[in-house]
């Protein structure tokens, strides 16, 4: 191996580590030619856009430019595709392409958007490629392309009934210009998308043999971990690695811009070696701040009069003054880490002329460009392998851990795995902001909200005070009079995407708000809810199916209670009914039914499961997730300090889906803020006690 | 650095290993069996599961002195063609969604058939409540491990 990268990865070992076996996935191998898109494919094969690769032997290879996290975005991309493809869908294998701007200007997964941004773009690749394939066999009899049909892998010649295969035709159908507009089918034709469809990748990942990107395994590798400041914004001061550099397998120890990193010839010898490191560090500003006082900050800028409105309808401080009746109350929510299974990690390998990075990330553009940015080479030299990834939940949306990886690569002259730790993972986090929020309410003489005002404090990151106040700003509900102020307040502690961004918070700051109007005014949650929903009917009658399907308002035995919650987000509209019991000091979730109107559906069988998978999500921090922060650092470590929900403690989750032939919405994030407000106001019904703050604390309630 | 020998997946193994290392950053980073996974480095969340001796033991807190001589199973070993009643059942049901920690889930679970033929909703959440599973496929595995008892008791134990 030699620094110019006219190397010797061995492909046939590589994709030894890197295939998963039948029915499963190979990882793109690029090297050297990133061009190569058919690198893993037989050398015969033909792509015939960007999407279809069509191999001699008749395998069709999906290109699937997006990247799995356990949404399911390969099954059902791939659904898209073999709809109009007209391909054999038992030999269709899948495998993630580079990143290319034939893919768009930003390649990632991010914002439940991976349905919603191909429902129309793949179907047309498969139309093309299909008509491609048609017009070549079509040619090659001599008759119109309407005396053809395709279907499984094949091309029929509907007045002779002979047969030519994909394989067949992939040479001479590549050589044909790509069409244009070809008409696309009506819903009513799919035979495959709207089925229930199992996943594609399930076989590999019940035998161990997909490549998640900490599974990633090259020649000559090394295996690096970084010791940072355990405050945010800290700086290396000064360090002594004598220790470390006498532990057995460290290779190296090398100062990078965040932090000291230990290379050695196993992830073990790195971590080691970095317990006996000793650094002194300039810890920083943010140092000064713990949670009392972080939360004192956002109390104080609740009370302030917000710059200028996050939203204003009519005039609510008039409405509030002249109500029959008046309530306020105060709700929070603390930092979350996003604890993905697999620890963050990335492997690198920079050379004079180029980089490769191996990572399981949500954002392959970013990738791409971080890693060019810190190995200064121009982004068309740096090629982005992406992998599976062991969950994401957003925290794969940044590109910190690549941009580590190559800084510490650049030191040596083979590829560098860099692990993170699980305590790496939940003190540097860049965490789901925790938020304050004062609301008042004001009722008229019969009980209906006129008036509801909201005073949110939290950091800003992403789209600022629109996302600090989705989910409150944004409500489906027609109230006439109604204010959303919203603070910055930034005491350094990095904040980001977590699995519904700001819907996480302020979903069950405003449902379990409105909850409170309701028992105020004397209204059952449901009746007020279909009061104020008057112009949302999509909503409504996902609200109207859940409480049919959970037997709203039907008796239960004592201690036990339902709690209603409304969603709208990434396109879709989610309304949760949740059974509770609460006892001596427990609180048990028994039943969740949900109702999703999400429009036009790929796979069924994926929507039941991300919903089951977002209630989970949302529950786990709804009963114990909390990071908290003491002098600037996180005081939060490993699973026993940050519990996350077990199996015993999964509701029985039944999902119904609202049928619509509507543009399709979002999925991976439609359920994970509806779960909090629907326990906390279910709650309430069984005990009487109101949940204001997250996590609930179920000592405190009977 | 010792020799250490053992038994893994019923090949006769040995690997030359500082004696402190866990078994999985042996399985993982020596021997190039990826299939175990490292979740939390402390016996907290099931994903590094592995069988030494039948048990389900977890490899991520196990030295590798201390499987010396005794046999270690590996998700790579639990059949050789995805034919195990609970991989048969996983496959059924369509369990995994990332599927990072299935491995440990599914290695935990083949523990528990093998133990429990029948096992109760409550025998399983006392063997699987220490698997954390981000994605929330609990409910998923639950069928699973139903499904695959049934499987287990019409093909015969294994």
């Amino acid at each position: 191996m030699n620094a110019n990268g006219a190397l010797s990865v061995n492909r046939r070992n590589f994709l030894r580590a890197g295939a998963t076996a039948a029915g499963g996935l190979l990882i793109g191998f690029h090297l050297p030619a990133r061009t190569s898109l058919a690198a893993a494919a037989p050398d015969t094969a033909k792509k015939l856009n960007a999407w279809v690769l069509v191999g001699s032997d008749d395998t069709v290879t999906l290109f699937i430019h997006k990247a799995e996290m356990g949404q399911g975005t390969v099954t059902s991309l791939s659904m898209l595709l073999a709809e109009e493809l007209e391909c054999d869908w038992s030999r269709i294998r899948t495998e993630f392409p580079g990143v290319d701007r034939a893919y768009g200007a930003m390649q990632g997964v991010v914002g439940s958007q991976s349905i919603r941004s191909s429902y129309v773009s793949l179907r047309q690749a498969g139309a093309s490629a299909r008509e491609m394939l048609v017009e070549a066999a079509a040619q090659r009899w001599g008759v119109d392309k309407s005396a053809c049909r395709a279907e499984k892998s094949t091309v029929v010649n509907t007045g002779s009934d002979a047969r030519l295969s994909y394989g067949s035709l992939a040479e001479a159908a590549a050589r044909l210009p790509v069409p244009a507009n070809v008409a696309l089918k009506e819903p009513s034709q799919f035979k495959i998308v709207g089925k229930s469809t199992k996943r594609l990748d399930t076989p590999g990942k019940v035998d161990g043999s997909t490549t998640f990107g900490i599974d990633v395994r090259l020649p000559g590798m090394l295996y690096a971990v970084i010791q940072r400041c355990p405050v945010f914004g800290g700086k290396v001061a000064s360090f002594d690695d004598t220790k470390t550099k006498a532990t057995p397998g460290v290779k190296s120890v090398v100062k990078i811009s965040n932090g000291v990193a230990v290379i050695a010839e196993n992830t073990w010898a790195a971590m080691e070696g970095r317990r006996k490191l000793d650094i002194q560090w300039d810890e920083g500003k943010v140092a000064a701040f713990s949670t009392p006082g972080i939360t004192q900050a956002f109390a104080g800028a609740v009370e302030q009069d917000g710059a200028a409105p996050a939203r204003s309808v009519g005039d609510a401080a008039r409405a509030l003054d002249g109500a029959a009746k008046k309530l306020e109350a105060v709700y929070q929510t603390p930092y979350l880490a996003h604890a993905a299974m697999e620890p963050l990690n990335c492997t690198a390998w920079v050379r004079a002329d180029r980089a490769d990075v191996w990572a399981s990330t949500q954002m392959q553009s970013s990738a791409r460009q971080i890693a060019a940015q810190k190995s200064g080479l121009p982004p068309e030299s740096v090629e982005v392998h992406t992998e599976y990834m062991g969950g994401g939940f957003g925290r794969r949306g940044g590109v910190d851990y690549i941009g580590e990886a190559v800084e510490v690569a650049k030191t040596v002259d083979v590829p560098v795995k860099l692990t993170w730790s699980r305590e790496d993972d939940i003190q540097h986090d860049t965490y789901r902001p925790a938020s304050y929020c004062r609301f008042a309410g004001g009722l008229d003489a019969d009980g209906w909200p006129v008036a509801w005002t909201a005073s949110i404090a939290c950091t800003a990151f992403g789209g600022g005070a629109n996302t600090a106040t989705e989910g409150v700003r944004d409500l489906a509900y027609t109230v006439p009079n109604f204010l959303v102020n919203y603070h910055n307040v930034d005491p350094g502690i990095p904040v980001s995407y977590w699995r519904s961004v700001g819907y996480s918070q302020n979903t069950f700051f405003a449902e379990s708000f409105l909850d409170e109007m309701a028992h105020a005014g004397g209204k059952d949650p449901v009746e007020l809810r279909r009061r104020l929903l008057g112009k949302a009917p999509r909503v409504l009658a996902a609200l109207e199916l859940a409480a049919e399907k959970a037997d709203w308002g039907t008796p239960l035995p004592a201690g036990r209670g339902r709690g209603v919650s409304v969603t709208n987000n990434i396109g879709s509209n989610t309304v949760q009914i949740a059974e509770v019991s609460v006892a001596k000091g427990k609180v048990k979730v028994h039943r969740v039914v949900c109702a999703v109107d999400c429009g036009a559906v790929v796979n069924p069988a994926g929507v039941a499961q991300q919903i089951a998978s977002g209630i989970a999500f949302g529950l786990s921090a709804a009963l114990k997730g909390a990071i908290t922060i003491g002098n600037g650092r996180v005081e939060q470590g490993n699973f026993h300090q940050y519990d996350v929900l077990r199996m015993d403690e999964m509701p029985q989750v039944e999902v119904h889906i609202v049928p619509s032939q509507a543009a399709p919405g979002g999925i991976g994030e439609a359920s994970t803020p509806g779960i909090a407000p629907a326990v906390s106001n279910a709650i309430f019904a069984a005990c009487g006690k109101r949940v204001r703050q997250l996590p609930i604390r179920a000592e405190e309630l009977v | 650095m010792a020799v250490l020998k053992f038994t893994l997946n019923g090949k006769a193994q040995s690997v030359d290993a500082v004696p402190t290392m866990p078994l999985l950053w042996v399985l993982r980073d020596t021997l190039g069996m990826t299939g175990t996974k490292f979740g939390c480095g402390m016996s907290l969340c099931g994903a590094c599961t592995v069988h030494i001796d039948g048990q389900p033991s977890r490899s991520c807190v196990t030295p590798i002195s201390a499987v010396a001589g005794r046999k270690v199973t590996t998700i790579e070993g639990l059949s050789p063609d995805r034919s195990h009643p609970i991989q048969l059942a996983w496959i059924e049901e369509d369990v995994p969604q990332c599927g990072y920690c299935q491995s440990g889930q599914i290695m935990t679970a083949a523990a528990l058939l093998s133990k429990t033929p029948h096992p109760t909703d409550a025998d399983i959440d006392e063997a699987m409540r220490n698997n954390i599973c981000r994605c929330g496929t609990y409910d998923a595995m639950r069928r699973a491990l139903h499904r695959a008892a049934e499987l287990q008791r019409v093909g015969g134990s294994r």
